[in-house]
Formats: C-alpha cells, sequence, structure tokens
C-alpha cells in the first residue's frame, strides 16, 4: 500500500511538472543489442525505409523486417565490416553504405562494392553518403566524391579544385539545388547545382575555442554533420551546432541552449525549426523554441527526459526506458517513431505522447 | 622503364633484309588477300556478283497482336517493323525504326507498339492504327527488352550497355529513374498477372577471378517500379529470353553454362558449354537447371523461350543448332520431382536428363531467335535471323507447316554467309559452340577461359572485343596468329571444334565476316567528339612526356607508345610487368582500346576487375605505363579518356 501512495505520489508530481514544462515528445525505447539479434553494439548509422530499418554496425548491416535481423556481411560483398553512414535512394529503394573499407550498394539482396582500388572513389573510409537523383554523394577521408550513376564518372572534390583546406569530409546532405559538406576542419563547404560554384562557411572565430562572436557565423571549423532540409542548413560540430537560413546563423552551445553536450556526432533536421542532435551525452530534441534530453542518467544510469523551455528552465519527466546508451551516432524517422544508433545499441523510439510543436503542426495541415 | 631493343643495323645485309622482308610482305599480303579482300560472293542460287555491303532484313523478334490478327517481325539489320497478316501471311506494311533495333513489345491496350534501337538509344513508339512512328523517345545505353504495364503508365527497358533498366512515363517517355539489374541488361518479361516483370543479362555480374559466372534474374515489382528479388543464376553465363505459363506457376530461362575453369580441349569430355533451361515459380518449388543438351548433339545457344497456352509444350529456339526443341511440359516436371535433386540444384551435367522430355528437334532456318504463338497456340512462329524468313511451326504435328519470307535478297554474300559459320555449331564436335557461343551477338562474355595449346591450366586468357578488328592484327593475347585467317582456321579447327575443318571459302567469308564487324557507337564520347573537362585532362595525361616530378617518362613507358593509333594498338608484344605464375611469357599483344569500358575484366587473364585496377593493383613498378606518380582524381581523369576510345 505504501508503494502505491509512493508511485501515485510521484506520478503526481511528474505530471505537475510536466504541466509546469513545455509539452515535448515522449517515446517508449525499445532497444536492440546482440541479446535480440543485432551483429554488434556498436551502432555507427541507422537507416529507416518503411518498414525495413538497417543497422550499420562495427560488424556488419542489419537489417531488421517482420520482427527478424539479418546481417549482410564482407562474405555477401559488403566492403567492409564497419557500416559508419548509410542513405536511401527513394526511387529505387537501393540502400547505400559508407564503410570503413569502401562504399557499398545494396539493391534487393546484390551488394556491389565500390573501393579506391576498384573504382574512382577517393578513399576506403567513407563516413558519410547521400543520395540525389542521379548521383551519389560521398563523404571519404581523403576528399568528397560523386558518383553519376547513368555514366559511371567518378567526380573528385579535394583540396585542389574546392576551397577545402582539411580534405577529411565527416559528413554530406545532398539535394537538387545544394550540396553540403562538415569538413573536419574546414567548415562548412557549399555545392552550388546550378551554378557548379563552391561555397565555405567558417568559424569566425577561427581555430580558437572561444565564441567572440557567437551568432555571426559557424560556431566552429571541426564539423562532423550537416543536414539541409527545407532551405534550412542545420551543421553539428565537437563544439557546439549551427543552424543557417541562407542569412542568419544561430548557434547552439551546451551553456546556453539544451543542448547536453557541445560535443555532437551527428544532425538531423526535421523541418526548418525542428532538429535532433546526437551527442555523447544524449539525444536532443528541439522544437524551434524548446528542448528535450533524452538518455540514461549519467550518473546512476536510470532513464532520463529532461525539458528546457525558452526561459532556460529544466524539467524533469519521469520515464521508464531511455535510449540504449547516452553516446548516440545516429537517428532517423519512421513517421511518428524515431530510430537511434547508440554505442551500445539501437534504440525505437516509439511515440507516447505528441509535442505542442508536433500537434500545432498537424493542425495545421 | 626501356622494354624494346632497337636493332640498328646499317649495311647491305640490313638493306638486302629489308628487301627479303618487303618481298615476303608482299607475297604474304596476297596470299591473305582472298580471305581479307574477298571478291563479291557468288550468289548460291545464280552466280551473280553481290555488292559486298548488301542489307539483310535479319529478323530478330516477333510478335503477334493481342486480337491474334497481326504478326509483327523486328528486322535488325535493315532496321524495320515488318507488319504481317497473321493469317495469310500478305505482308502489310514496312516501318523503318531506328539504327539497330533489338527488342519490341505492344502496349497493353495494343495500340502502341515499342521498338528499342540499340545502337541510338531511343525508344521508337509506333501507333498499331497508323502503322507509324509516332514519337522516338531517349532512353539508357543500348536499350535492348522492353515491356509495358498493364495500367498504361509505364514503359520498362532493359539497357546492355548500362546494366540497368529504365523506367519512362508511357505518356511522355520521360525517364523516371533506373533499376540495378544483371550485367548486359537485355530481355524483358512480364508476369501473366502483370505485377512481376523479370530482367535477365548476357554477360555474368562481376565476381573473384576464376570463380564461377553468377547471373541473375532480377524481378521488379510493377506497381511500385523497384527490385524486390534477385533469382541467383550459379555458373550462369549468358541468359536470354523468359517464358511463363499462363497461370504464372512456370517460369523458364534460355542460358549458357560455360566451362571456362576448365581446359577447353575437354570438349569431348564434357563440354565447354552446358545449354540449359533454369525453371523457377510454384510447378517446381526452388529454381532448378534443366539441360537442353543431348547425348550426341548439343543444343547450343538457347534464345527464345514460349510455353503454350495449355501448357502442354514448351518451345525454345536453338540459334547455334538452326533448330526449335520441344519439350513436354509435364513430363519435364515430372523429372525435377522424381529424380532427387542435386544439391546446386543443377541437372546440367546430366547429359541424359533432356530424353526424358525433349520430344523432338524442329529444324528451321539460319540462327533461330525469337519466337511467339498464335493466339490460339496452335501456330509458333519463329524468327531466322540469318535466313530472313519466319518459320511458322503447327504445333500440334511440330513441323514447319510454313514459311514467311521476308523482303530481303535471297542471295547470300560473303558477308552473311561468314555471319552463319560464326553463329553456326555445326563445326564443332557433336555441334557444342560455334563463335558466337563465347562472342555473344559478335562482341565478347565477360569470361576468362583456359585454351588448351597453351598446356593445361597455363596461359589462362580474357575474351577480347571482337568489333572493328582490321588492323588490330597480330591476334591471341601472345600474338601468335598473325591474321584472321589463321586466328579462325587452323587454330579454330583444331583447337575448339574437334571436328570438321572449314574449306577455304567458308573459311574466307568467315574472315570476311569477322573483320567486318562494327564498332558499337561509344557512349562516353560527346556529340561532335568534344571532350569534357576530365576526359581532356585525361587525354593530356595519357599523352605526357614527363611525370609529375618533371622526369621524363621513357617513350616506350607512355601510354601513346603502346597504344597507339585510332584503335589504340601499335599492333607489337610488351611485357608490361603483369606475367602471373601460369603464363608461359610475359610477352603480351597490345589489345585495342575500342569501347575498352565495355569488355572488364581486364588484362591478358581478366586478373584486374575493373580499369582502376590495371593502375591500382596490378602496375606496382610503373611497368604498364607512369602511373604511380598520379593523384587519385588524376587517374580518374585517365580512365574518362579512356572510356572515350
Amino acid at each position: 500500500m505504501k508503494k502505491i501512495v509512493t508511485i501515485a505520489l510521484f506520478l503526481a508530481a511528474s505530471g505537475l511538472a510536466l504541466a509546469a514544462a513545455p509539452r515535448m515528445p515522449l517515446y517508449r525505447f525499445e532497444n536492440f543489442t546482440t541479446a535480440n539479434g543485432l551483429p554488434d553494439n556498436h551502432v555507427y548509422s541507422v537507416l529507416v525505409d518503411g518498414d525495413r530499418i538497417w543497422a550499420g554496425t562495427e560488424n556488419g548491416l542489419a537489417l531488421y523486417e517482420n520482427h527478424q535481423w539479418k546481417t549482410y556481411t564482407t562474405k555477401d560483398g559488403l566492403a567492409h565490416r564497419a557500416v559508419l553512414s548509410l542513405a536511401l535512394d527513394k526511387r529505387t529503394g537501393d540502400v547505400w553504405a559508407g564503410t570503413m573499407g569502401g562504399l557499398s550498394r545494396v539493391s534487393a539482396g546484390l551488394i556491389v562494392s565500390y573501393t579506391q582500388l576498384n573504382s574512382g572513389l577517393s578513399n576506403d573510409v567513407v563516413y558519410g553518403v547521400s543520395v540525389e537523383g542521379e548521383n551519389v554523394w560521398v563523404a571519404t577521408a581523403a576528399g568528397a566524391c560523386r558518383l553519376d550513376l547513368h555514366t559511371g564518372q567518378w567526380s573528385l572534390y579535394n583540396e585542389r579544385n574546392t576551397p577545402m583546406v582539411e580534405i577529411w569530409v565527416y559528413g554530406v546532405s545532398a539535394t537538387t539545388s545544394k550540396v553540403y559538406f562538415a569538413v573536419w576542419g574546414s567548415g562548412i563547404l557549399e555545392y552550388d547545382q546550378k551554378t557548379g560554384r563552391w561555397d565555405k562557411y567558417e568559424d569566425p572565430d577561427g581555430e580558437t575555442e572561444m565564441v567572440l562572436f557567437k551568432d555571426q557565423g559557424l560556431i566552429h571549423e571541426i564539423t562532423t554533420s550537416v543536414s539541409y532540409v527545407d532551405n534550412i542548413l542545420w551543421a553539428a560540430t565537437y563544439f557546439g551546432d549551427s543552424r543557417y537560413d541562407g542569412r542568419y546563423w544561430h548557434n547552439f552551445l551546451a551553456k546556453d541552449s539544451g543542448l547536453p553536450s557541445n560535443f555532437t556526432n551527428a544532425i538531423k533536421g526535421v523541418d526548418a525549426k525542428r532538429a535532433w542532435f546526437c551527442t555523447d551525452k544524449g539525444l536532443a530534441y528541439y522544437d524551434g523554441v524548446n528542448w528535450a534530453v533524452y538518455r540514461p542518467s549519467l550518473k546512476d544510469g536510470k532513464p532520463e527526459m529532461t525539458v528546457r523551455d525558452a526561459q532556460g528552465k529544466i524539467t524533469p519527466v519521469a520515464v521508464t526506458t531511455a535510449p540504449a546508451h547516452n553516446y548516440i551516432l545516429g537517428i532517423d524517422f519512421s513517421g511518428s517513431d524515431i530510430w537511434v544508433a547508440t554505442a551500445r545499441g539501437l534504440s525505437h523510439g516509439i511515440l507516447q505522447q505528441q509535442g505542442n510543436s508536433e500537434m500545432n503542426k498537424e493542425k495545421s495541415r | 622503364m626501356r622494354r624494346l631493343s632497337w636493332s640498328r643495323g646499317d649495311n647491305g645485309w640490313g638493306v638486302a633484309a629489308a628487301l627479303l622482308a618487303v618481298a615476303g610482305a608482299l607475297l604474304f599480303g596476297l596470299a591473305l588477300w582472298p580471305a581479307l579482300n574477298p571478291p563479291a560472293h557468288a550468289d548460291e542460287d545464280d552466280n551473280a556478283v553481290l555488292p559486298r555491303d548488301i542489307k539483310y532484313d535479319s529478323p530478330l523478334e516477333v510478335v503477334v497482336s493481342h486480337d491474334g490478327a497481326r504478326l509483327y517481325v523486328l528486322c535488325q539489320q535493315s532496321e524495320t517493323v515488318r507488319v504481317f497478316d497473321a493469317a495469310s501471311y500478305a505482308p502489310i506494311k514496312t516501318i523503318p525504326v531506328g539504327r539497330v533495333p533489338r527488342g519490341m513489345a505492344l502496349s497493353a491496350s495494343g495500340d502502341r507498339l515499342y521498338v528499342t534501337n540499340s545502337w541510338e538509344d531511343t525508344l521508337s513508339v509506333i501507333d498499331t492504327q497508323t502503322l507509324a512512328v509516332v514519337a522516338t523517345w531517349n532512353v539508357g545505353a543500348e536499350p535492348s527488352g522492353v515491356v509495358a504495364d498493364r495500367a498504361g503508365e509505364r514503359i520498362f527497358v532493359a539497357n546492355r550497355i548500362s546494366n540497368d533498366v529504365a523506367v519512362l512515363d508511357a505518356h511522355t517517355g520521360v525517364e523516371e529513374k533506373r533499376l540495378l539489374a544483371g550485367r548486359g541488361a537485355s530481355y524483358l518479361t512480364m508476369s501473366p498477372d502483370g505485377s512481376r516483370i523479370y530482367c535477365t543479362h548476357v554477360y555474368p555480374n562481376p565476381s573473384p577471378h576464376r570463380t564461377e559466372p553468377e547471373s541473375e534474374i532480377t524481378v521488379i515489382d510493377t506497381n511500385r517500379a523497384v527490385v524486390i528479388d534477385r533469382i541467383p543464376l550459379h555458373s550462369i553465363a549468358g541468359v536470354f529470353h523468359l517464358a511463363f505459363s499462363a497461370d504464372g506457376r512456370l517460369g523458364a530461362v534460355a542460358e549458357y553454362h560455360p566451362k571456362n575453369l576448365v581446359p577447353l580441349a575437354h570438349l569431348e569430355h564434357s563440354g565447354a558449354f552446358a545449354y540449359t533451361l533454369t525453371l523457377f515459380g510454384e510447378d517446381v518449388g526452388k529454381p532448378v537447371e534443366v539441360p537442353l543438351d543431348e547425348m550426341e548433339q548439343y543444343a547450343s545457344q538457347p534464345f527464345g523461350v514460349a510455353i503454350a497456352p495449355d501448357k502442354s509444350r514448351l518451345y525454345v529456339t536453338i540459334g547455334g543448332s538452326e533448330c526449335v526443341i520441344a519439350i513436354d511440359v509435364q513430363r519435364l516436371l515430372h523429372f525435377v520431382h522424381a529424380r532427387p535433386r542435386p544439391e546446386d540444384g543443377s541437372y546440367a551435367r546430366d547429359l541424359s536428363a533432356s530424353a526424358n522430355y525433349v520430344t523432338t528437334r524442329i529444324p528451321v532456318g539460319h540462327n533461330p531467335r525469337g519466337v511467339s504463338f498464335s493466339r490460339d497456340g496452335r501456330r509458333l512462329f519463329v524468327a531466322n535471323r540469318l535466313e530472313d524468313t519466319i518459320s511458322v511451326i503447327d504445333t500440334r504435328t511440330n513441323r514447319v507447316a510454313a514459311t514467311i519470307p521476308l523482303t530481303g535478297p535471297h542471295a547470300i554474300s560473303a558477308r552473311r554467309s561468314g555471319e552463319r559459320t560464326f553463329y553456326s555449331a555445326r563445326f564443332s564436335f557433336q555441334g557444342q559452340i560455334s563463335c558466337s557461343s563465347c562472342h555473344i551477338d559478335s562482341t565478347f562474355d565477360g569470361l576468362t577461359w583456359d585454351l588448351e595449346p597453351d598446356g593445361f591450366g597455363r596461359d589462362i586468357v580474357d575474351n577480347r572485343l571482337i568489333e572493328d578488328l582490321r588492323g588490330t592484327e597480330p591476334y591471341k593475347w601472345n600474338g601468335g596468329n598473325p591474321n584472321i585467317p589463321t586466328e579462325c582456321g587452323p587454330r579454330t579447327e583444331k583447337y575448339f571444334w574437334r571436328s570438321e575443318n572449314y574449306n577455304d571459302l567458308t573459311l574466307a567469308d568467315l574472315s570476311f565476316y569477322v573483320l567486318q564487324i562494327p564498332s558499337r557507337p561509344n557512349r562516353w564520347k560527346l556529340p561532335g567528339y568534344e571532350l569534357t573537362e576530365a576526359q581532356r585532362r585525361g587525354k593530356a595525361i595519357f599523352e605526357r612526356e614527363v611525370d609529375k616530378f618533371g622526369k621524363p617518362i621513357p617513350f616506350t613507358n607512355r601510354c601513346v607508345f603502346c597504344h597507339s593509333e585510332k584503335k589504340g594498338t601499335n599492333q607489337r608484344s610488351f611485357d608490361v610487368g603483369t606475367r602471373k605464375l601460369t603464363d608461359n611469357s610475359g610477352l603480351l599483344d597490345t589489345p585495342q582500346l575500342l569501347n575498352i569500358a565495355l569488355t572488364a575484366p581486364y588484362l591478358h587473364d581478366g586478373s584486374a576487375r575493373t580499369l582502376e585496377e590495371i593502375w591500382t593493383v596490378f602496375n606496382p613498378e610503373d611497368k604498364h605505363g607512369r602511373t604511380n606518380d598520379l593523384t587519385k582524381d588524376e587517374l580518374n581523369d585517365l580512365i574518362e579518356y579512356l572510356r572515350t576510345r
């Protein structure tokens, strides 16, 4: 009886707290590890294709379909066991996998792999991949490249033909108008598809670790990930994150936003206002005003969710589940659900309660 | 890296030797003259002299209209579609289409006939009411097979060179996307319910060096226009038409099963090829491969497949054996269910198997290809490509009941005679193989072979493209055959056929045909033969005289030295450091570069799977040209240029 009363009081308190805090999406997380079929707990990337979930792990490319896991390995033709990045060609259903040993195309079970030895791929370490029309854009440890699927031609982009200073390209986001590259130590590169021109966005503070001019440019040169959605550029770095609308920059730091950490492995925009941030201290969601963080507690590992409002007030939300680990490496969306790649498993966030922003979005439809 | 030593004899003996050499060359040239430049060939019938460039119809495919009233015949060489009354066989109209048409299909409503023009990368849209081309749409590289969906919304085109299936808007012809298919994607078949499209391909998919070839049937969801499955065809290289029974429960595909990992000397024992069908679908469960060959006579080069509407018979055109094989479907199904199924699902090694289901061989014309039933299933139309006729087989008697002549000349030119020899297996032991077994559609097969003359397991050789060969002699990778008559004559007769020798005229005609095989358009060249920026940069690398460190590259180690002249060969042999332990010599003939992008794998033994690997893997000491100073993007530029050759 005493226990029931305690739980009731806790829920009531949580309810009151939640009522005071902005309403943010609430998820129940189901986690996949080697214990339930995943080939490895180190999950670098995740990709949703309808009912099929692809997970790029340290030991193969795993496909979750009909409640079962199937793993593709180098024996099946995969370029390397460690799959760092994934992209879907929505027109054909082909999946492109960037690995530590080349780029693989997975097409209805057939795997075709491109390496720096057997193709024009610039380097075997493929950190990022993005498909746009007949072009596959690739971010590698030695520059970026584009494979034209019609002609088979590889075009390489590096310090010789772009403003790229470093050639360590971590991420790419391609659309029919613009292609953006996150270049580790060289900021963000922009390629205009119509004019063929390159542009470069750098940290106005240079390579200093101090932020002197916060919203006057990219937050840092050490970029890790980029996402271009609704004409908005979302950029992640190891020292905070940025949003750019073509005219104004808005930067996010842990000290003055809801980011749980400045060390961001990946970023994925939902639309012009909303984005997800994959950090080393949890998964963060920004709805344009408020923030939510989902993670196992850094203190005791217990499931934790916090909400931060526009005034900076942080409110805990009682939850019973959390992503498999707080070191988050990737995210993708499945309707209202999310799939999250972490350092200790793959997590399926099943939406339990919509946030205000999402509810308003639906109403406006 | 000097690889040649130049003799500098400059005395009287030298002059005499030179004169002798010239005289010898003249005599040699005179001896070869008939083969290389045959007189206009005598007519078979009346000894009339024919022009050498005489054009035939060369019917490749036949389609019967949905109402059964018309017969459409795709004629590849005359580049037309000929329309006949399907009852009286009276010609109705001849419709010109594009260059080298290869595939043909009706729309679901029957009001449109689509024809792929393989050498100009277009699709002709024919109005079947007016029998006129009403539109010509651009498609991918070397369009071949074509099908239209039932809804009239999409057209699917298999592109042989780009190895994919293009999805087009049936109203506008605008390409929506391309789906990855097998290498040399060529033939498309729709399932009877229209929900699936099956694509086959003529060259094997890339696989590790000297391993069994792998092919596939690519299965496309028609409504979603995505690839949903790939049925593996192990040990198969060369997959052609596919047919379904009307109930959709049985699929059959014609294919070659090469035995290229054992020496070709084994023609008498196990054959160089098995020619087979792979059956799939509910009637058979897991796919199963059944041979068409018989004990003493092979079914060389199956191509077209048709299953009777009542599912009683299955017919296969056998291009090299000049016949149509009739199979009893019930006996075939009984065989695959009653016999213990081999672990790999293949009965290809069992030459006694076909006696269980092949009921008859129906002789037809030269090089039978496309096949189609009349709507009632009582007649089977067969396109005899090198005969310029359509055989009409009565399916009740399994005999040719009528032969529809096309309008091409009846007389046989030297070239046509040679082409017939090229495609006919009658010269080889048990009718097993012909030139076209390995040179599919007069191209190549994407395989490496172990030919006996060099010793068992020695000198593994890649099969080269044979287009536009004039001026590229000598032949063979070791440069051992000075001319085509030697290449195609004594060598072929002794080591390949192991049966019948050619007579002089046959050899002369064959040689003439081989030397006349044209080079297909290069898809990497821009109109007007301008070069892209990357190609221009690559050309500069190809022609460069100093390396990136400013060090002169020896003349003999520049790309342009060996790969000189228009066709990219100086016709001499060199050691470029690619000799393997199994090779008797490292001295290799310089291959021509024409359409080099199409012919993977590369190097004499096919060990380089891609053009890149020639230099990234097999040129560690810069013997195959100075390339190790190049950056990756420079190597890419060089390859972009090579693709234009």
